[in-house]
C-alpha cells in the first residue's frame, strides 16, 4: 500500500504541487496500478533473467564523428530568460 | 593525529577523450563559445533518440583494465533523476547496479612504502552542464548562468575503497591515477578545464577500532593540492570535534581555498533518492571476451611495470623513478637514451635536469624538443670521452635545443673542446698560483676547500674549457 505521503514526497521530487483532492485521487490510482503489479508477481520467475528491455536489441552504437551543433539562438529559443548566450537560472543556494 | 586513523575513500570523475559526446553527435571541443555545442538531444528535448558513442565504451573498458579491474560483460544504462539547472534533462544518464567494471586497484608508492588502493567500481555516464555564478561563488549569487557544451560529454567515474589512511595517500593515489590514465590516453587528465575531478570522503576513529567513523564528503577540489589540503582541514576538524566529545556529521563540506577551510553546504533541495531506472531509450552493452582482448592488446606498458623495471633493471632512485615516469613521454625519450648510452643515471639526471629545464623555459614538451634521444647521448658521450667539461655540455645542450646544431659541431663552432694538453694547463695552473698567494697559503695551511678556489680560476682563464680533473691534479702536484 502507498500512502499519501509517498505520493507527496514523489510529487516533491519531480516538482509538482498536487492539490489535497489530486493527492487523494493519485494515492488511489497508484494503488491500483501496484494492485495490477502485485498479480504479476505471483508468477513463478525463479529461471527468468531479469528484464531491463522488451526490445531484443543490443549494441547499438554510433562512430565518434562530431557533427555541427544546432544555431545558438535555436538552443535558446525556449529559455524564459538568456543572457550573453547562456540560460539564466535563479538563484541555486540559499 | 597519533590518536586517530584517517580513513580516505575518492571518487574520480574523468572526462573521455573522444571527439563527439556520449550519446549524440555534438563535438567535445573545450573553450567553445556557450551553448554552441548543443543540440535536442544534450538538450533533451521531446522525441529525441541518444545514441552510444562506441569510442567512449572502448576508452572506458581500456581504463579499466589499465585500472585492473574485471570488465561486467551485460552493461545496461540507468537515469540518475534530480533537479539541477547544470542538467538540462533533469536526469542524468548513467550507470547504477550494473557498472562497466569492478575490482581494480592501483599501486601507489608512499615514502618508500608500496600499496594497493582497491577500486570498487567504474562505470560510464554523461557530463552535465557548467554553471557560472554572478556572485563570487555559488552561495549568495543571484543569478547563475549555464552553458550546457559539455553536457553529454562521457566521464568514466571512478570510485575507490576507503583504502587510503592519509591525505600523503590520497594524493599518490590521484596522481598515480591520473598517470595511468594519460598513459592509456583515454583522458588528457586537466584539472583546470574540469576533465579531471574529485571528490573525497573522509572519516576517522580511533587507532585499532574496526568500525568506521562517520564520513564526510568534500567537494570543490580542485586541484590535487587542493585535495590534500581540504582533507588535512578536516582530519583536524574531526579530530577536534571527537576530542571534546561532540560527534561529526554525516554531510557535504565544501572547500575554501582562500580560507583554507572547510564549511557546511546545504542545497536548497537535498534530495538524495535519484529514483534510478532503466534507461528506456538505449540498449543494452554486451561486452565480450573478444572485445576485451582486442582492447587491452592495444594497452602501453603502464607506469607500474615502468616503475618496477626502472628501479630494478636500471637501478634507478625511486626518486627519479617517480619523476621520469610521472609522463609517459619523458619515460620513453629517457629508454630511448638509455638504448644509445647505457648510463642510466648520468641519463636521469640529464633528462630531469637541464633537459627539463629548457623544456620549462620555452613551455615545450619533450616529443616537440629538437634535442632527441641521440642529441642527449651524443653529449653525454662528449663529457664521457673528456672532449668537453660538464659544464660545456649544458652550453651544447642549450645550443642544440635552440638551433637543433649536431653537438660535434657546436664543439667545433664554440671552440668548447676541453684543454687537456698538459702542458698548456700547467702554464695556466703557474698563473693562478702567483697571482693567489693567499689561497695558496691556506692550502698548505691545510685548508682543502681553497684548492676549489684555485680550479676556478684556472677553468675562468680558460673559459671553462680546461679538463678540471687535469687542473685539480696539477694544482695538487705544484702545490705539494
Amino acid at each position: 500500500m502507498i500512502t499519501k505521503d509517498e505520493v507527496q514526497k514523489v510529487a516533491h521530487l519531480a516538482r509538482l504541487e498536487l492539490s489535497e483532492a489530486e493527492v487523494e485521487l493519485f494515492t488511489e490510482q497508484l494503488n491500483q496500478v501496484l494492485e495490477a503489479a502485485e498479480k504479476l508477481q505471483q508468477l513463478d520467475t525463479t529461471d527468468v533473467e531479469p528484464t531491463a528491455y522488451a526490445v531484443p536489441m543490443q549494441n547499438v552504437f554510433r562512430e565518434d564523428i562530431p557533427e555541427p551543433s544546432m544555431p545558438r539562438d535555436e538552443v535558446l529559443a525556449n529559455a524564459p530568460d538568456p543572457k550573453d548566450g547562456y540560460f539564466r537560472v535563479p538563484k541555486i543556494m540559499d | 593525529m597519533s590518536k586517530y586513523e584517517t580513513i580516505i575513500g575518492l571518487e574520480v570523475h574523468a572526462e573521455l577523450r573522444t571527439k563527439s559526446k556520449l550519446f549524440c553527435d555534438c563535438s567535445t571541443t573545450f573553450g567553445a563559445e556557450p551553448n554552441t555545442q548543443v543540440c535536442p538531444i544534450c538538450l533533451g528535448l521531446p522525441g529525441v533518440l541518444p545514441v552510444l558513442n562506441k569510442q567512449a565504451v572502448e576508452y572506458a573498458i581500456e581504463a579499466a583494465l589499465a585500472l585492473n579491474c574485471e570488465i561486467q560483460p551485460y552493461n545496461k544504462f540507468d537515469r540518475k533523476n534530480y533537479f539541477y539547472p547544470d542538467l538540462p534533462k533533469a536526469y542524468q544518464i548513467s550507470q547504477y547496479d550494473l557498472p562497466l567494471a569492478r575490482n581494480g586497484y592501483v599501486t601507489i608508492h608512499v615514502d618508500g612504502k608500496t600499496k594497493k588502493i582497491g577500486i570498487t567500481r567504474i562505470h560510464l555516464e554523461e557530463e552535465a552542464g557548467k554553471s557560472v555564478h554572478s556572485g563570487d561563488n555559488i552561495l549568495g549569487s543571484e543569478y547563475s548562468l549555464e552553458d550546457y557544451n559539455r553536457t553529454g560529454i562521457p566521464l568514466i567515474e571512478i570510485v575507490s575503497e576507503p583504502d587510503m589512511r592519509s591525505p600523503a595517500e590520497a594524493y599518490a593515489y590521484l596522481t598515480t591515477l591520473k598517470n595511468i590514465l594519460q598513459y592509456t590516453g583515454v583522458s588528457d587528465c586537466k584539472m583546470e578545464e574540469g576533465s579531471l575531478r574529485c571528490d573525497a570522503n573522509i572519516s576517522i576513529r580511533p587507532v585499532g577500532s574496526d568500525k568506521f567513523g562517520t564520513k564526510v564528503e568534500l567537494k570543490n577540489l580542485n586541484s590535487f593540492r587542493a585535495v590534500q589540503k581540504a582533507l588535512e582541514y578536516e582530519e583536524k576538524r574531526q579530530a577536534k570535534l571527537l576530542d571534546r566529545g561532540e560527534k561529526v556529521i554525516q554531510e557535504t563540506r565544501h572547500w575554501d581555498e582562500s580560507t583554507g577551510r572547510t564549511h557546511s553546504m546545504r542545497s536548497k533541495e537535498e534530495a538524495n533518492d535519484y529514483r534510478y531506472f532503466p534507461e528506456p531509450d538505449l540498449v543494452p552493452v554486451v561486452i565480450s571476451t573478444e572485445w576485451i582482448e582486442k582492447v587491452r592488446e592495444r594497452l602501453p606498458e603502464l607506469p607500474e611495470a615502468k616503475w618496477q623495471r626502472f628501479v630494478h633493471e636500471y637501478g634507478l632512485p625511486e626518486y627519479d623513478t617517480e619523476l621520469i615516469i610521472s609522463n609517459r613521454d619523458m619515460a620513453e625519450f629517457f629508454e630511448a637514451t638509455v638504448k644509445l648510452h647505457n648510463d642510466p643515471k648520468t641519463v636521469s639526471n640529464w633528462v630531469m635536469g637541464e633537459l627539463t629545464r629548457l623544456l620549462k623555459e620555452s613551455g615545450q614538451a619533450i616529443t616537440e624538443s629538437k634535442v632527441t634521444p641521440e642529441v642527449l647521448a651524443r653529449v653525454i658521450k662528449l663529457v664521457d670521452k673528456g672532449t668537453i667539461s660538464n659544464t660545456a655540455a649544458k652550453t651544447v645542450l642549450e645550443e642544440s635545443f635552440k638551433t637543433g646544431k649536431d653537438p660535434d659541431d657546436i664543439v667545433k663552432e664554440k671552440g668548447l673542446a676541453q684543454i687537456s694538453d698538459t702542458a698548456e694547463l700547467e702554464k695556466v695552473v703557474a698563473e693562478v698560483i702567483a697571482a693567489n698567494p693567499q689561497s695558496v697559503e691556506d692550502f698548505r695551511n691545510g685548508k682543502d676547500r681553497a684548492i676549489g678556489f684555485l680550479v676556478g680560476q684556472v677553468m675562468k682563464a680558460t673559459k671553462g674549457r680546461a679538463n678540471p680533473k687535469l687542473v685539480n691534479e696539477l694544482l695538487r702536484k705544484k702545490l705539494q
